[in-house]
């Protein structure tokens, strides 16, 4: 468990350097000051990714790679392509052309629920909980990929499963903490304010020990001050938990301040990579968001 | 006001949590452990229905309540289970073997609904499980060899190791336990990785999935796991009747199940077994209050239904949370009492959900 141990050094402030625990779940952790140069081999990587609904090509031709530590934002006008992009790393779209790699492994047609375990952990855009559990479970129910469950067993409740089970709520806590959850720890999510649940997505995505975080629009319906503390949460778990973090996000106060790099798309085409200044002033860019010949 | 103040982890997950939840549930076990000694033995018979109705609750409401798949076919692993059973000891197998073999063959016709059914949701899951349950109705009037069609079986009491059970009481305490050993395991499913993976699927399908749910191997599990746990009420309630035909576990009877997790409470357990005091309790509290209608009233033909189907759309218009949801009400109302506001169990608004991506 060594998200929760990185986590915890993090609060107690004792880097102890290498953690002593079983090391289960691999978060990498690559030097916080890798930065934007240093492009050893990339933690994932599309090549020509293109997807077609009938007769419009959502994604058209996109190729990226991002590296180890790396915060890699996505942006484009609504319908250019990004949240398929998401959908497509997390296996619930089947590309028409292209692959995946991740880890330097062909992701691109393993089953769905298998990414997870590979590392790979989302939030949604519109946010996907589960409403009618409390926040505890739905960070339990975050930490699935990393259980071996046998439904025997556990109609038994074997001294293994219990075992198990107190093993995944003390990784859930320590997530719970680096978060600030502890206030709404046992209420439903039904009952949650927007700003909240957000929070509580992130939290379920940390849960599952992912070495890539996808985040959709992580600051999308919040306000100036939830925004900061995303990003702030962003810089954290990219330099404490060594997680790389891909996002698509429209807000670009936030891209700018957090990301390394920025991939614009418009129409499922890439239009930029680069710098969020460098994309930022990118005459196509410009002319996507704008319209006409800015 | 109890405030619960943990220090580890398990209070979180353990059976009882807080002394007084022992002392009641404890005094529950202890009232129906005596109830043979001090009812009639018609009452202990009626008594014996509502607890076989409860182990068949438990084992839809794992799938409905927890699952969000809809079944109404239920009643046809109730006849699977009734008639395997039936066969079994018919043929010289003892009961103790046959009450698995029931609940085994159950699990094999669940898995045969389950593989299509993964490809199905909501109202045409329920219409394909209705349309199984034609099928296996038909198949018990038509497969006369074994089942004896129209014409029906006599079952013969089970034999507990040279012991036979011939008396009410008897299969009272053994349905009694059953439905012991049917919650606990239905407990500890719940508070497992595994009973959460289910509820992740009725909430959201797909973030089940991004989270590493295998969807097809839970439904296909909880639809098998469902049906044997159905399967072996219908062979402790093929004892009961003492004597099966198809007409015992028609369309009705899936209905009558559908209906009591709804009415109990739906992703409770609670709600399987005060829905099976429900649809178990009112036939005869209809029928006493029969006694103290005026004559008109009493004689009229269908007053049973009547009053049954009025009941339910109270409480479907009224209560959709069922049984149990009104027990929390109360208890929220107790535990917080002047401060108890009407809007605490108001659902909130819903946000944007995310586009079905299957």
């Amino acid at each position: 468990m060594s998200l929760a141990d990185t986590i915890t050094e993090t609060i107690t402030g004792t880097s102890t350097g290498t953690s002593t625990g079983t090391s289960t779940g691999p978060a990498a952790r690559t030097a916080p000051a890798a930065g934007s140069g240093a492009h050893t081999s990339p933690l994932i990587e599309a090549r020509k990714l293109s997807i077609s609904f009938g007769g419009i090509r959502a994604v058209d031709d996109v190729s990226f790679s991002v590296a180890k530590g790396e915060i890699f934002a996505i942006v484009g006008p609504n319908g250019a392509g990004k949240s398929t992009i998401f959908n497509l790393i997390s296996r619930i779209y089947e590309p028409t052309s292209g692959r995946l790699i991740f880890e330097g492994e062909d992701i691109t047609s393993v089953a769905p629920h298998t990414i997870a375990r590979r590392g790979i952990a989302r939030t949604f855009q519109n946010i996907e909980l589960f409403e009618h559990a409390t926040v505890l479970d739905n960070l339990l129910i975050g930490r699935h990929c990393r259980a071996r469950p046998s439904i025997l067993a556990e109609m038994l409740f074997t001294p293994g499963v219990r075992r198990e089970e107190l093993r995944h709520r003390e990784a859930v806590e320590e997530v719970i903490d680096f978060l600030h959850l502890a206030n709404y720890r046992d209420q439903r999510i039904s009952g949650l304010p927007y700003g909240v649940r957000k929070v509580v997505e992130l939290a379920r995505a940390l849960c599952a020990e992912p070495r890539l975080l996808l985040l959709d629009e992580p600051a999308s319906g919040l306000n100036t001050e939830e925004t900061e503390d995303v990003a702030f949460w962003i810089d954290d778990i990219k330099n404490d938990l060594g997680i790389t973090v891909v996002m698509i996000e429209h807000d670009m106060s936030l891209v700018s301040a957090v990301s390394d790099r920025v991939l614009a798309l418009n129409n499922g085409r890439t239009l930029a990579l680069g710098t969020p200044a460098q994309v930022q002033s990118n005459p196509a860019v410009i002319e996507a968001y704008l319209g006409g010949d800015a | 006001m109890r405030i619960l103040f943990k220090t580890s982890y398990f209070e979180d997950i353990r059976l009882f949590q807080h002394g007084g939840q022992r002392f009641w549930y404890g005094l529950l076990v202890a009232a129906v452990l005596i109830a043979p000694l001090v009812l009639a033995e018609f009452y202990v018979g009626e008594l014996t229905q509502v607890i076989i109705l409860a182990i068949a609750g438990v084992g839809l409401m794992l799938l409905i309540g927890y699952t969000g798949l809809v079944s109404l076919g239920h009643g046809a692993f109730m006849a699977v289970g009734a008639y395997t059973n039936t066969y079994l000891i018919t043929n010289g197998v003892p009961f103790l073997a046959a009450l698995p073999a029931a609940g085994l063959a159950a699990l094999l016709a669940g898995v045969i609904i389950a593989v299509p059914a993964n490809r199905m949701s909501g109202i045409y899951l329920a219409i394909a499980t209705l349309a199984f349950s034609q099928i296996v109705e038909q198949l018990i009037i038509r497969w006369e060899p074994v089942t004896r069609g129209f014409q029906g079986m006599p079952v013969p009491a089970p034999d507990l190791l040279g012991y036979k059970l011939t008396h009410g009481w008897q299969l009272y305490y053994l349905s009694l336990t059953m439905l012991m050993l049917v919650v606990l395991a239905a407990i500890n499913l719940v508070r497992s990785p595994t009973g959460r993976a289910l509820v992740a699927i009725r909430d959201s399908e797909i973030s089940a999935q991004s989270l590493g749910v295998h969807l097809f191997r839970y439904k296909t599990a909880i639809f098998a796991l469902s049906a044997a746990v159905t399967g072996l009420a219908g062979a402790l309630i093929a004892h009961r009747m003492r004597f099966i035909s198809p007409d015992a576990f028609n369309f009705l009877l899936s209905v009558q199940l559908l209906l009591m997790v709804v009415v109990g409470g739906l992703g409770s357990i609670h709600g399987a077994i005060l829905g099976a005091i429900f649809v178990g309790g009112l036939p005869q509290v209809i029928a006493l209050m029969r006694d103290h209608l005026p004559t008109a009233v009493a004689r009229t033909p269908g007053l049973e239904p009547a009053l049954f189907g009025l009941v339910l759309v109270l409480i479907v218009l009224f209560e959709p949370l069922g049984l149990y949801g009104r027990w929390l009400k109360i208890k929220a109302y107790f535990d917080f009492f002047p401060l108890y506001r009407r809007a605490t169990f108001k659902r909130q608004r819903a946000y944007l959900k995310t586009e079905r991506v299957r």
